[in-house]
């Protein structure tokens, strides 16, 4: 497979991924708008703090569904860089797979500091 | 007063709007819709933020195969870049919690003049450049499709070019956008790479720096799931549509119009946010 057609199926990939997050977010939202659509909404004030993927899970189901949609979205990015450091091992090429690397880990940092 | 049903269609046409227009304009869909959130409809700045920020990554992974098709895109300096990007992506998520609001909202304004500015200038050409000799060590040279073959480049200024990177990450993170205009006027502008490689490359960078920053939106709880999934939906629909619309003779003349309403939505920022707003 040469670095086109690898780039190709990556891309791909994460059409259908955003495809994929997209719906789940959007059936979450129906679901959302079909039990909830008559409350009264209130974004204006923002709570600092004590906010996390922890807390969100104790969501109503509903907004559940539209959060494993978007931490769905959010995988794809990752999915990108862990394919390029697959196709870096394997030509291989150890300086951007350590610059790959780097990128991975800033990118666990900060996603795995979500769930706290 | 609206219920949850009116609200959500609102903010999703909103956004819509907001993402037609940033595809078309070049400007990214989050510079224009988290504004849009707080002004028109009143929306915390956090959370609005948190949202467009999700936006930025459904745009980013879902043009990616059609960019990846035209053979464009630097993966090698994309990825060398994003160590940069991402690094300063999650400074600037984690300033959020220090800076004030209001002092974010300003500026965001002062990023929105820029590129209202920058949408009408359009940026110069430039010329070819000597390969610095870490770009050379790093390989980020490479080749792109011309209509005699592959047309060899080099790449410039590394370190200059990685700093401004780092910035263009540092914002993202603050703001919640994908600033994709500053990653271009880095690679164009500073590493003399060329412009469709430029603008192709960005995108890919794009999606990875705004994960960096979703990590530590999600845990300081930015991301409401009922506010992005609106918005989410919105801007991905309206950037898929205004991709495909093609850039013809009026788009200077949109352009232009789009860079006066953009710089109206940042003085109103600027006004709201010296006189109580965004609290």
């Amino acid at each position: 497979m040469t670095d086109q057609q690898l780039e190709e199926n990556m891309g791909n990939l994460l059409r259908w991924g955003v495809i994929l997050a997209a719906t789940v977010v959007a059936a979450g939202g129906v679901w959302y708008l079909a039990t909830n659509g008559g409350a009264t909404p209130d974004y204006r004030h923002y709570a600092p703090g004590a906010e996390s993927v922890r807390k969100l899970a104790e969501l109503p189901a509903p907004e559940l569904v539209i959060l494993a949609g978007l931490l769905l979205l959010i995988a794809t990015p990752v999915a990108r860089v862990v394919f390029s450091l697959a196709a870096f091992a394997m030509e291989p090429d150890r300086t951007y797979v350590v610059c790959t690397m780097i990128v991975l880990g800033v990118l666990m940092y900060s996603l795995s500091s979500s769930w706290w | 007063m609206m219920n949850v049903l009116e609200f959500s269609l609102i903010v999703c046409g909103v956004s819509a709007a907001g993402g037609f227009l940033g595809a078309l304009t070049g400007l990214g869909g989050a510079v224009i819709v988290t504004p849009a959130l707080t002004l028109l409809l009143g929306v915390n700045l956090h959370y609005a933020m948190g949202a467009a920020l999700v936006s930025v990554i459904a745009t980013s992974s879902g043009a990616a195969a059609a960019y990846v098709k035209e053979g464009f895109s630097n993966i090698r300096l994309g990825m060398f870049l994003e160590i940069a990007t991402t690094v300063g992506a999650i400074v600037g998520a984690h300033l959020t919690s220090v800076i004030p609001a209001p002092a974010l909202a300003i500026v965001f304004a002062l990023v929105l003049l820029y590129s209202a500015w920058h949408s009408v200038h359009g940026i110069p050409e430039v010329s070819e450049t000597k390969p610095d000799p870490l770009a050379l060590r790093f390989r980020l040279g490479s080749t792109y499709p011309g209509p005699l073959g592959a047309i060899h480049y080099q790449v410039g200024r590394v370190k200059a070019g990685f700093s401004l990177m780092f910035s263009a990450g540092l914002l993202s993170g603050l703001l919640g956008i994908g600033s994709g205009a500053m990653k271009v006027i880095a690679m164009d502008q500073v590493m003399r790479v060329p412009f469709k490689v430029s603008t192709t490359t960005s995108n890919f960078m794009i999606g990875v720096t705004a994960a960096a920053s979703a990590g530590i939106y999600l845990h300081r709880g930015y991301i409401d799931p009922r506010l992005a999934m609106p918005v989410m939906l919105g801007v991905l629909a309206g950037s898929l549509l205004g991709a495909r619309q093609l850039i013809g003779a009026g788009t200077r003349a949109l352009r232009l119009v789009f860079a006066v309403v953009v710089a109206a939505m940042a003085v109103e920022m600027i006004y709201s946010a010296s006189t109580g707003g965004f609290q």
